[in-house]
């Protein structure tokens, strides 16, 4: 499978790239590791007519100690956030569920900002950061915003990024020393999970994101209310699945799905 | 559009189409054709080739996301004749049946060496997982993994 014809620019700075995307309009698309688009773009899913190479844009790679958060760079691909001592040690969550994103090949191309602005609902750091209480540093040509986690996800493979913005950093408060787990239920090895649990909880306060039910990434309100307010996790992953919308599909039904988030939210935290 | 890469230590300037996928390159414009297309789905690990020194799907990259980088296959493998250490470990422990995924297994168990010199046999099964043999043949995959460490195949 060869993706549709397209004209390829490569930008060697995030501003070049969105004075780029903003010459060519709705139908560019930013090119970082591929790993989301070059897939869709084989089965004619996206057939955008230029793509923006941004994957050489080296100052977008870094993983920083910023006080209170993990200041990361939107083209740091999973296998750095994997392996990155600062993260192992204040927000081991994220490292660990970086390593189960795909495989070690796809590790080393995908990035984290191109899968958060991928926005699939069945990917694992979109959920895991939105646990995480996370946000997200956006460019565009008006300028840079932040846009909060939970309110950047607006439906299947949509989100609050215009189509001339990119994510430039993705800021991690720090969760150092909490309880944490990242559960992943799939079949095979390097399928997408078919429920994923990223939970952490320290202190009184807790994060519960889902992986694959709904058309968004989907944080565990109900759950998360019960943790703080001293709920059994027991009686709090009872609730793993009142905010979310499952659907079926040919690996489970909507009713499995119910079932295994609230297996997976006691088992995170156990 | 034009490129120049470098593949097994060869310099290649090439005029190819944006869409050129690596693995097409690699197998048509140079003729280097022990990399295989299986999935076509960056699932089953056949494409695997190293691009600067790290294993990745070449089904999964544009040619021109690889300008200017460093491409090696597994005919780069051999030096003067002589067998990569994996791929001796491979054939002396029997770890290929059929063949077809066993370009993309080694080039994915050298990548492993370099990041993990001695794995578990856990670890190796793991770090694998991005390879799928259809001949099910995987203990004598990861026995030939296991093997060519011990004999300091990190090192290559």
């Amino acid at each position: 499978m060869i993706p549709a014809a397209f004209e390829y620019q490569r930008a060697s700075s995030a501003d070049e790239a969105i004075g780029l995307i903003g010459q060519y309009g709705d139908e560019a698309k930013f090119l970082a590791g591929g790993h989301s688009l070059i897939p869709l773009m084989k089965l004619r899913l996206a057939q955008p007519t230029v793509l923006v190479d941004i994957g050489r844009v080296k100052d977008l790679s870094y993983i920083k100690d910023a006080g209170d958060h993990v200041a990361i760079g939107a083209l740091t691909r999973h296998m750095d956030v994997e392996n990155s001592d600062l993260l192992k040690t204040h927000v081991p969550l994220l490292a660990h569920a970086a390593s189960h994103v795909g495989d070690s090949q796809v590790r080393h191309r995908g990035t984290i900002g191109g899968s958060i602005a991928h926005a699939d609902p069945a990917s694992d750091l979109p959920a895991t950061t939105l646990a995480l209480g996370a946000s997200y540093v956006v460019r565009g040509p008006k300028g840079e915003r932040t846009i909060a986690a939970r309110d950047f996800y607006k439906g299947f493979l949509e989100s609050a990024l215009a189509p001339d913005e990119m994510i430039t950093e993705i800021r991690v408060p720090k969760i150092t020393g909490a309880k944490w787990g990242f559960q992943k239920f799939n079949r095979r090895a390097q399928d997408w999970a078919i429920v994923g649990v990223a939970a952490w909880q320290l202190n009184g306060a807790s994060g519960v994101g889902l992986v694959n039910m709904g058309s968004t990434p989907i944080l565990a309100t109900s759950s998360m209310n019960a943790l703080n307010s001293g709920a059994a996790l027991a009686d709090a992953a009872a609730l793993a699945d009142a905010d979310s919308e499952p659907q079926d599909d040919l690996n489970a039904t909507a009713e499995y799905r119910r079932h295994l988030a609230r297996v997976l939210v006691r088992r995170a935290l156990s | 559009m034009k490129i120049s890469l470098t593949v097994n230590g060869n310099l290649h300037t090439s005029e190819v189409e944006p869409r050129t996928l690596l693995v097409h390159y690699i197998r048509e414009h140079l003729g280097l054709t022990a990399t295989n297309v299986g999935c076509d789905t960056s699932s089953c690990g056949a494409c695997t080739v190293h691009l600067d020194g790290e294993a990745v799907k070449s089904c999964t990259i544009l040619a021109v996301q690889a300008d200017e980088c460093d491409v090696t296959t597994v005919e780069g493998l051999a030096k003067n004749g002589e067998m990569h250490p994996m791929q001796k470990a491979f054939m002396e422990n029997h770890g290929l049946q059929c063949g077809f995924c066993t370009p993309g297994m080694v080039m994915a168990a050298i990548s492993l060496l370099r990041e993990i010199p001695n794995p578990s046999e856990e670890e190796v099964r793991i770090g694998l997982e991005g390879n799928l043999c259809r001949c099910t043949g995987y203990h004598n995959i990861v026995k030939s993994v296991l093997d060519a460490a011990s004999k300091g195949a990190a090192g290559r």
